[in-house]
Parts: structure tokens; sequence; C-alpha cells
């Protein structure tokens, strides 16, 4: 069961509290995670990667274990944390303005 | 007893106001979609409980809201509130907010670049609607304007979106270029009388027109004059801040320019200037009275890089006479120390006898004439910066 936050606009979009757990089927990558979410929520397409390109929104950024994971490849396995549930795949907005 | 309801977009979030006929004490409804920025909403005439709403941010992308409801419930277009998000089988059951323009061979055109600020190449990027037109005579058609501009319509209720791709395509397209909000078609007009005819507007290419229901398109900017580009008198190129339109008359437009009021008596083939006295005749809204199809109104701004009212007073300019000769309505605003902006989708009428007008300031405030102009109040004070104000005379 793999464990994913994301930030509170997003929540309310999916109309969900607070974490999620998806099951995700064979190696847990960000883009397996993503698909599993986007199938679950299909309202948060297009709100965290393009429909199209499926490239991560700009002002998106994916943490977990305490690592920065925005600029892995959509294909890496995610940590063993993650994939266990130990820890959550994080969602979060990027800081910008004052 | 008839009423009113006025929707209005915000930099974080939308609000509803409503009134009876009277249009003296207001009940706010909001904020809806908090912390979001929504460019507009628009009621169906064919429903007036069908209402879209265009949610965005920064962050996380293109939202499509609708209500049906009168605006008391809201949910995106395929996945309604409290229902399962997904079909039987697992499958979504829509992604309302999906605008990919179309570039298939068979009905789009390819997606080459349109001018940068610069002047070089930029390719097209989806942002934003800004603008959403209900079908006058269907209430699950709908168009939205977007930026990077294009015009896209849902025949589903929003669900579904496909660019009318003949508008990016029809051979213009590379030499549009961003006004300083971003290169957005924000104004489509729906003719009355004539349902292959639809007007749209584009900062900063122009005014365009279909008279086959969008599969060609063609400028209609003869007469503008911009010195801003490098030929003023281009066919395109020119940043048209908003197009208004009686429906009672559906071949006079009225144009707010980024300099310049303008007039078209044939449909956008020709316009002449209609500035008149007007102190700056710089401005974003342009509107027109609900029973007298000559009566328009603007609020001039002082210019292009101070975006506030000239003096520090803010005035509505109304002409009784279709331009040219305008008077200053002051009666209940403020006339001095005021620095608000109105921007161009922040101007309503209702149809009510009296006409009502309403404008939404970058201040937070909206307000009311409920006696054409002459006279006016706020209804609310202290919203976030309002982007966008419409108004529905309901039964």
């Amino acid at each position: 069961m793999i464990r994913v936050t994301f930030p509170a606009h997003l929540r309310k979009l999916a109309q969900v509290d607070g974490e999620v757990r998806l099951e995700v089927e064979g190696r847990v990558t960000q883009r397996a995670v993503l698909d599993a979410l986007e199938a679950r929520y299909p309202m948060l397409r297009g709100t965290i990667r393009d429909h199209v390109t499926q490239r991560r929104r700009a002002f998106v950024r994916f943490f977990a274990c305490e690592q920065d994971l925005s600029h892995e490849t959509p294909d890496a396995p995610l940590p063993d944390a993650v994939a266990t549930g130990a820890e959550p795949f994080m969602i979060v907005g990027a800081i910008a303005g004052g | 007893m008839s009423g009113v309801r006025v929707l209005v977009g915000t930099r974080k979030g939308a609000f509803i106001l409503t009134a009876d006929g009277k249009r003296e004490h207001w009940d706010i409804s909001g904020p809806h979609f908090a912390g979001w920025e929504i460019y507009h909403l628009k009621g169906s005439s064919v429903d007036p409980n069908r209402i879209y709403a265009s949610q965005s941010s920064g962050w996380f992308g293109q939202i499509i809201q609708r209500s049906d409801d009168g605006g008391k419930a809201w949910h995106q277009p395929g996945t309604p509130t409290g229902e399962s998000t997904t079909t039987a089988d697992g499958m979504p059951k829509g992604v309302s907010n999906k605008f990919v323009y179309d570039t298939s061979p068979e009905t789009g055109k390819p997606l080459t670049t349109h001018q940068w600020y610069d002047g070089t190449p930029h390719p097209w990027e989806f942002k934003r609607v800004w603008h959403l037109e209900p079908s006058l005579t269907e209430s699950d058609t709908v168009y939205a304007g977007v930026e990077d501009a294009a015009l896209f319509r849902s025949t589903d209720g929003g669900q579904n979106w496909h660019e009318v791709a003949g508008l990016r395509g029809h051979g213009s397209g590379s030499s549009w270029a961003p006004g300083a909000g971003g290169m957005c078609l924000h104004t489509i007009l729906l003719d009355p009388s004539n349902p292959n005819r639809i007007f749209i507007a584009i900062s900063a290419a122009g005014a365009f027109r279909t008279d086959d229901a969008g599969k060609s398109w063609q400028p209609i900017n003869r007469g503008l004059h911009s010195l801003h580009i490098p030929n003023p008198t281009a066919e395109v190129g020119h940043c048209v801040h908003r197009i208004a339109m009686h429906r009672s008359r559906p071949g006079v437009l009225f144009m707010q320019k980024h300099w310049d009021v303008m007039r078209s008596d044939d449909a956008g083939d020709s316009w002449h200037e209609i500035s008149g006295n007007l102190p700056t005749d710089f401005g974003f809204v342009i509107d027109i009275h609900a029973h007298e199809p000559n009566t328009i109104y603007v609020v001039p701004i002082k210019s292009d890089s101070e975006h506030f009212p000239p003096d520090g007073k803010l005035r509505v300019y109304r002409s009784r006479s279709g331009g040219n000769e305008w008077e200053a309505l002051t009666k209940g605003l403020p006339q001095s120390d005021c620095y608000v902006n109105v921007l161009r989708d922040a101007m309503a009428v209702d149809s009510l006898d009296k006409c009502g007008v309403y404008f939404g300031t970058t201040g937070g405030q909206v307000y009311a004439s409920a006696d054409d102009g002459d006279s006016w109040a706020p209804i609310v004070r202290d919203l976030p910066a309002v982007v966008s104000v419409e108004v529905q005379t309901l039964p």
C-alpha cells in the first residue's frame, strides 16, 4: 500500500481529508503512483502533470524520505520505504512568492 | 419578484451576490473555490441555474466547475459531488480540464508558434481559461476562450473540450503576440440572430469573426490604429481589450482597445473611433445598456502603465449617443485617492427596468447602479481583486 500526501487545494478537489493509500501494481515509480492516484481521483488529472506530455507541472515538487525526487525520471524506482508504505510519497506545491 | 444574481470572479475565489429587483439588500455567498483564481463565471441564458466557472492556479493549472442549482453546489463536470468519480469498470467519468490544442490532420491545425514579447517564435502552451460563454440555445454547449489564444467548445456540459481549430490556424496565428496579461482570447460574442456568426477578440491580435460556425475566420480590424505595433494599421496585432454587442442589434459592435474606444456598424468589417471627450481613451471594460442599444459605458483608465483612474477619481462614462459625447457618472463613486483598476471582464448589466450596471475593481469593491448608472453604491467593499463580473436577471 503506497501512502501519498498532496496539497490542501488538491485534497479539496479530490474530496479527501488527508493522506491517501493506493494499491500500485508492479514496480513502484513516480509514474505508477501518479497513474494510480489519477485513476482513483480523475479530477486531479492535469493538476500535477500535463495531460499530454505527462511532465510535472513547474510549481509542483515530489519529495520522499527527505529527498527531492522532482527531477528523477518518472520510471525510476521510488525508495523502498515508499514502496513498503513506511514513508509517504509527498506531492508539494513549490514555495513561490513572499 | 424578479431579482439579480451577480457572479464575481476574484484572484482568490468566487462570490455570488443576490438581491431582489429593488437591488438594495444583498446576500453574499462565498468564497467558492477559496484560494484559486476565478477568471470567469457565467450562467446559461437557457437554464439560469446552470453556471460555468473557470478555476485556475499557477501551481495546479486549470479546473472547470459547474453548478446546476444556481451556484449552491459545484462539481467538476463528469465527477458529481458525492458520487463515484469512476464508472463501474473503473474508468474516470470525465476530465473536464483537458484543453489540448487540436493538431490532428482531420480536424486540427499544426501547432506551430506565435510571437513572444520580443518578436521571437514561441511555442503554443495552454495556460488557463479566461472567458466562458454559454450557448444561447443549448445549456450543455459552452465556449471557452483560453491563453495561449484559442477557442474551445464543449457540447456535454463542460466535460470534454475540443478546439475550434480554424481560428488558431486561419493563417495569421504565427504573428499573434501576448499583451501584458498574456496572449488571451477574452471576448466571445454569439450573434443571437445568426447561429453561425461568432465574434472573438484576442490580446494582442485583434478581433475575428466566423460566419460558418467556426470553420473559417477572418480578422476584422480595419480602421483600428495602434501606435505600439510596427504597422499601426496592420490586419492583426491590435491589443483589443473588450468588445460589446447589444442583442437587438448584433451588427453594431463597441470596442475598448488598448487605446481608443471604437465602433463598427457593419459587424466588424470597419471601425471608427468614438472616444470623443473621454478624459483618456485607455481602459478595459465596455458594456451596453440592456434596453438602449445606443447607451454605452466605459471606465477610463489613466494609461497603459499606471492602470488607475485619472486624478484618483473613479468615474464611469456613459454615452447615450453611441459614442463621442460622454458624461461622467460619479455619484456614489470615490472621487479622491482612488487607484484601482477595472479589468476587461469586470462590467455587466442586468435587464431590469431601470437597467442595473455593475463593475468590480482590483481593490475588491463591486459597485452597482440600479438607475442606468446615475448613482452607485458598493455591494461589497473588501473582496480579493475582482477579475470578472457577470449578472443574471432572474424571473
